[in-house]
């Protein structure tokens, strides 16, 4: 590879030109013009009637958060959730560690141990909001859907780190008995047609 | 072995004759895949994946061999389909489990898998029952399992614990069908592979081995692995530090797997210990001993004071060889401006074994280390117990018996049912205990060079041996003249006649016939069986090279001095190379640095043992040291190399280091001091940070350095006494630690489980009124001490085994130097 484009380091020539700025005033008489102009321009009257135009009509656009809050969309990336299995209600994560490996912000840590079924077990999982940068990608490499993100979207919290372990992201057993889990339609879900490319593998029975 | 000139694609390649040629290509960087095959093991011939067109013809690169000129490639059309239609087969019924799976993605199943491009999957079988199984400290799981061999070639190759082997799987033959359609190779492979699945020789279902864990080291799926691991951490969230086992004089490479302990918890903590298994083999403590960490000192300023007072005031410093050389050194230095007497027992016993093999041999050192062991075909050994003071030694005296075609002599009073073991080429020689000096002697006569030999020492042996006549009954084939009578068909008539036919005939006659033969005494003296010399010329067949190792029994032997001589003698004399095998980590190192002294002075400071005011690692003493694990620094091991190894966990407290500092030293670290280690004694000028830690592809050790092997001036006195008659008889026992025990550290990990107590076995137990559990004292001149018996099945015969492991035991107050005593023992 040719390293001349990383060896010209002139950034004034080519697509770069300089702005058109007016020179700073140098001595005091020409500092209090320059306060005194941006002061009376006028427009902050402009932002000020828009504010005043819009309250006598009463024609109001905006949502009464948090009384009221606007659907949010299927893919979108908030905090995240872990599902149960549709057959067995149990949990689908399975403690690969996949997601603790991919966070690129480094907030996920995952302990693991073998149960008394000889299985994997998460023993402990938490991810500290406080760092997640929502990206997704512990959702997409998640080999069993298991973890996702929700649509809950409110952080506000007293500290920066803010915690949230297995337990809080995981569906709650009667919403899962009921039939109300909801299916993350975002990264690392299925996507259509998937069906028609997988390959079959032969079986002998 | 000759140098020839191979070309593997295209490139020129430099190689040894003989050598096979997937080590070649690994040599130069030439990548042939490969899955069974364990460098220094014999292959397996399982996978069958290393296929490679040698003069246009396909052959195995890990069994084949290089001939001048020959013209390699790797691959061709048809080796990809092998290898491809192979890779499927493996993948047959593989469970899609890679996430849970312990091998975390370092699987070469999965590598290979991706390398040859399977994208889908032609083959099948039915499956049968695979479910995983318990054996102890390992868990072996069937269903991942690709029956590789590669435990079962480790395990016998060079273990010699021959734990593992293929036991049928009971499942469906490969259909038909596929002989036609599948690669040759692929199809053979499969066939084989349908049939087994990986056992147990003992035919229960619990390991009973010398647990070094090698075979889930090799593993390459996740099918073997530690019990204690299992489902703990992904290989990948662990950080490796290179390091050097601490254990045992044998300076094994190891890395210290580590990660934070918890999500509460963020210190640091050691999850598994790995190594480089093509090239280096670990035993039980070196593999599982590794949490034996000072995990709760901390800066005591008022200790430390009074560690720094207790320097002031001490004239002795008392320490154990379980220390770096740069602490040797600083003990030295210590030595020099402030005059200490430096005592440690052990390694003055080695010291001064290595002075008088050096007066004799005219070298510092001695000529041979373990790594040419490896590939010597004849070694014996006396004086060592071999595979609980080194594990290693047995390795390569395994390896050199199953791979090199080798064979050997093992001398020890302690009858070794794992040595015997090993390989029908080796030959044990039960002898008494104050016996080694007749071992060494035996060994001069039967391979001593006599026109060279001293001439009294000519003589000497020959006063030994006589002529005697036996009687042999030799068994001849004799020619003997039957007259039989036979039906046969007369041509001419058609009818059945009877005729007279003479035949003669071969039969085998048993005479008996006297013979005279050389009568050796020595070999009646040490007790060794009627057919030992027959066995020996046996096993002396095409033998080019010797390796004797000696061992700790020597050192406090008695007659130690005379002992070194003779060793240095059977060097001199006998195409014999030798090891003297250090008896603790560093030992060695010590001799080397340190000028010890005898005896102690008034007030002692105990650097990891007992002393006025102790520095103790293990957390007992009066301030807090740094254990082996949480140091770096360099350890010199038997293979004369001097190692460096890292901190694989941290440390709150105190060391060595800063108290000399209080005491008017100046050294930031105390690796400071590695390069001033003594060049006089062969040690290098090399800072520590310049000290490398890995293998090379071609298995070149890339680890530290190696000890010059100083000369120093011979005297021409190569007398030696003439053997003591002397032996220990009635109840003897012997100061050794029991498989994966070595010390108060190795006590001290969770995963070794060693009970500690008197070790009998299990033969004794039944032929003595002693059973499994009982509380007894053992009474010698020296003390006694009173433990329960530990019934031991990697021992037989009657001496009693008292380990050191233990601490409170305090069995070393029983012996006076030598490892063996007689003693009475009674229940209480």
């Amino acid at each position: 590879m040719s390293l001349e484009a990383f060896n010209n380091r002139n950034v004034t020539e080519g697509d770069y030109f300089l702005c058109d700025i007016e020179d700073y005033p140098q001595d005091g008489w020409g500092k209090f013009k320059r306060v005194v102009k941006r002061t009376f321009r006028g427009e902050l009257f402009v932002g000020l009637w828009v504010v005043m135009r819009e309250m006598i009509r009463f024609d109001i656009h905006t949502i009464q958060y948090p009384q009221e809050k606007m659907p949010i969309g299927p893919r979108y990336r908030a905090v995240h959730q872990m599902k149960r299995l549709w057959e067995s209600d149990t949990e689908r994560c399975i403690g690969c560690g996949l997601c603790e490996k991919i966070c690129i912000s480094d907030c996920i840590r995952i302990d693991t141990r073998i149960d008394e079924n000889s299985r994997k077990e998460v023993s402990e999982y938490t991810i500290n909001l406080g760092r997640c940068i929502f990206c997704g990608y512990c959702a997409e490499v998640c080999p069993e859907l298991a973890i996702t993100h929700g649509g809950e979207y409110e952080n506000a919290s007293e500290q920066r780190e803010h915690f949230l372990i297995y337990e809080d992201m995981l569906t709650p057993i009667d919403t899962m008995k009921a039939g109300k889990q909801l299916e993350f339609e975002g990264f690392g879900s299925i996507t259509p047609h998937e069906d028609e490319r997988v390959k079959k593998t032969p079986l002998a029975y | 072995m000759s140098k020839i000139v191979i070309n593997i694609d295209g490139k020129e390649v430099e190689t040894q004759e003989g050598e096979y040629l997937l080590n070649a290509a690994r040599a130069n960087d030439i990548f042939i895949p490969a899955i069974c095959y364990l460098t220094r093991c014999s292959p397996t011939l399982a996978c069958r994946i290393c296929l490679v067109e040698a003069d246009g013809k396909q052959v195995y690169a890990c069994n084949a061999k290089a001939k001048d000129g020959m013209n390699i490639t790797t691959s061709t059309e048809n080796i990809q389909k092998e290898r491809r239609a192979i890779m499927e087969v493996y993948d047959v019924n593989h469970p899609l489990q890679c996430g849970v799976c312990d091998q975390s993605g370092e699987c070469e199943l999965q590598n290979y898998t991706l390398e040859m491009g399977v994208d889908s999957q032609s083959y099948a079988i039915k499956d049968v029952d695979r479910s995983s199984h318990d054996w102890g400290h390992l868990h072996y799981d069937p269903g991942l399992c690709i029956v590789c061999e590669r435990c079962v070639t480790a395990c016998k190759d060079m273990i010699g614990d021959n734990s593992l082997k293929t036991i049928p799987r009971g499942g469906d033959k490969v259909a038909d069908e596929f002989k036609a359609e599948m690669p040759k190779d692929a199809y053979a492979m499969w066939n084989k592979l349908s049939k087994s699945v990986i056992g147990l020789t003992n035919g229960t279902d619990v390991l009973d081995c010398t647990s070094c864990g090698e075979c889930a080291a090799v593993c390459p799926v996740g099918a073997l692995v530690d019990t204690h691991f299992m489902y703990k951490s992904n290989a990948w969230e662990l950080k490796q530090i290179p390091a050097t086992c601490g254990h045992c004089s044998a300076g094994c490479q190891i890395s210290y797997d580590v990660k934070h302990t918890s999500i509460q918890n963020p210190q640091e903590k050691i999850y598994r210990v790995m190594n480089e298994w093509n090239y280096v083999s670990l035993c039980g403590a070196g593999r599982y001993g590794f949490d034996y960490q000072n995990a709760t000192a901390t800066k005591d300023e008022a200790a430390f004071k009074a560690a720094v007072e207790a320097f002031k005031k001490a004239d002795t410093i008392a320490f154990t060889s379980t220390i770096t050389n740069e602490e040797a050194f600083l003990l030295q230095k210590m030595k020099e401006k402030y005059g200490y007497k430096l005592v440690n027992p052990e390694a003055k016993a080695f010291q001064t074994f290595l002075k008088d093999y050096s007066e004799v041999s005219g070298k510092k050192l001695y000529s041979s280390d373990l790594e040419r062991v490896h590939t010597t075909n004849f070694i014996v050994s006396i004086g060592s117990a071999l595979k609980t003071d080194n594990p290693n030694a047995r390795y390569a005296l395994n390896n050199s018996l199953t791979v090199s075609k080798g064979a050997g002599i093992y001398f020890h009073p302690v009858k070794d049912p794992i040595i015997e073991g090993l390989a029908k080429s080796i030959m044990t020689v039960t002898h008494a205990p104050l016996q080694e000096e007749i071992a060494l002697y035996l060994l001069l006569d039967l391979f001593g060079d006599k026109e060279k030999l001293p001439k009294d020492i000519v003589k000497y042996l020959a006063s030994f041996h006589s002529e005697k006549t036996i009687t042999v009954t030799e068994t001849i084939k004799e020619k003997v003249v039957e007259k039989v009578v036979e039906k046969k068909v007369n041509k001419e008539t058609g009818e059945e006649e009877e005729v007279e036919v003479e035949k003669t005939k071969m039969v085998p006659k048993k005479v008996k016939k006297e013979v005279v033969v050389d009568d050796n005494k020595l070999l009646t003296l040490l007790g060794a069986d009627e057919k030992f010399m027959e066995t020996l010329e046996k096993n002396l067949k095409k033998k080019e090279t010797f390796a004797l190792m000696v061992g700790p029994d020597l050192y406090n032997h008695p007659k130690s001095k005379n002992l070194a001589r003779l060793v240095a003698l059977v060097e001199k004399y006998t195409a014999f190379e030798t090891v003297i095998i250090p008896s603790l980590t560093n030992t060695l190192g010590v001799s080397l640095i340190c000028e010890l002294d005898d005896a102690r002075g008034e007030y002692t400071i105990g650097y990891n043992t007992d002393g006025d005011f102790t520095l103790s690692a293990l957390g007992d003493g009066d301030l807090d040291m740094p254990a082996m694990n949480q140091q770096e620094g360099t350890l010199t091991s038997v293979n004369k190399r001097v190692n460096p190894t890292n901190v694989a966990i941290g440390y709150n407290g105190y060391e060595l280091n800063d108290i000399a500092n209080a005491l008017g030293f100046e050294a930031q670290n105390v690796i400071d001091y590695t390069v001033e280690l003594p060049t006089a004694a062969g040690f290098k000028a090399e800072a520590f940070d310049n000290l490398p830690n890995h293998y090379e592809n071609d298995g070149t050790e890339m680890r530290g350095y190696v000890l010059e092997n100083v000369a120093v001036k011979a005297s021409d006195d190569e007398s030696v006494e003439k053997f003591s008659d002397d032996k220990l008889e009635g109840c003897i026992i012997y100061l050794a630690n029991p498989v994966r025990q070595f010390s108060s550290f190795t006590h001290k990990t969770t995963e070794l489980d060693e009970q500690s107590g008197i070790y009998m076995s299990e033969e004794y137990l039944a032929s003595s009124d002693f059973n499994e559990g009982d509380t007894v004292k053992v009474i010698t001149e020296s003390g006694s001490l009173t433990a329960n018996i530990v019934s031991d099945n990697k021992i037989q015969g009657s001496i009693v085994v008292l380990p050191t492991f233990d601490k409170n035991l305090n069995s070393e107050a029983l012996f006076s130097g030598y490892r063996f005593t007689v003693a009475s023992i009674e229940k209480v």
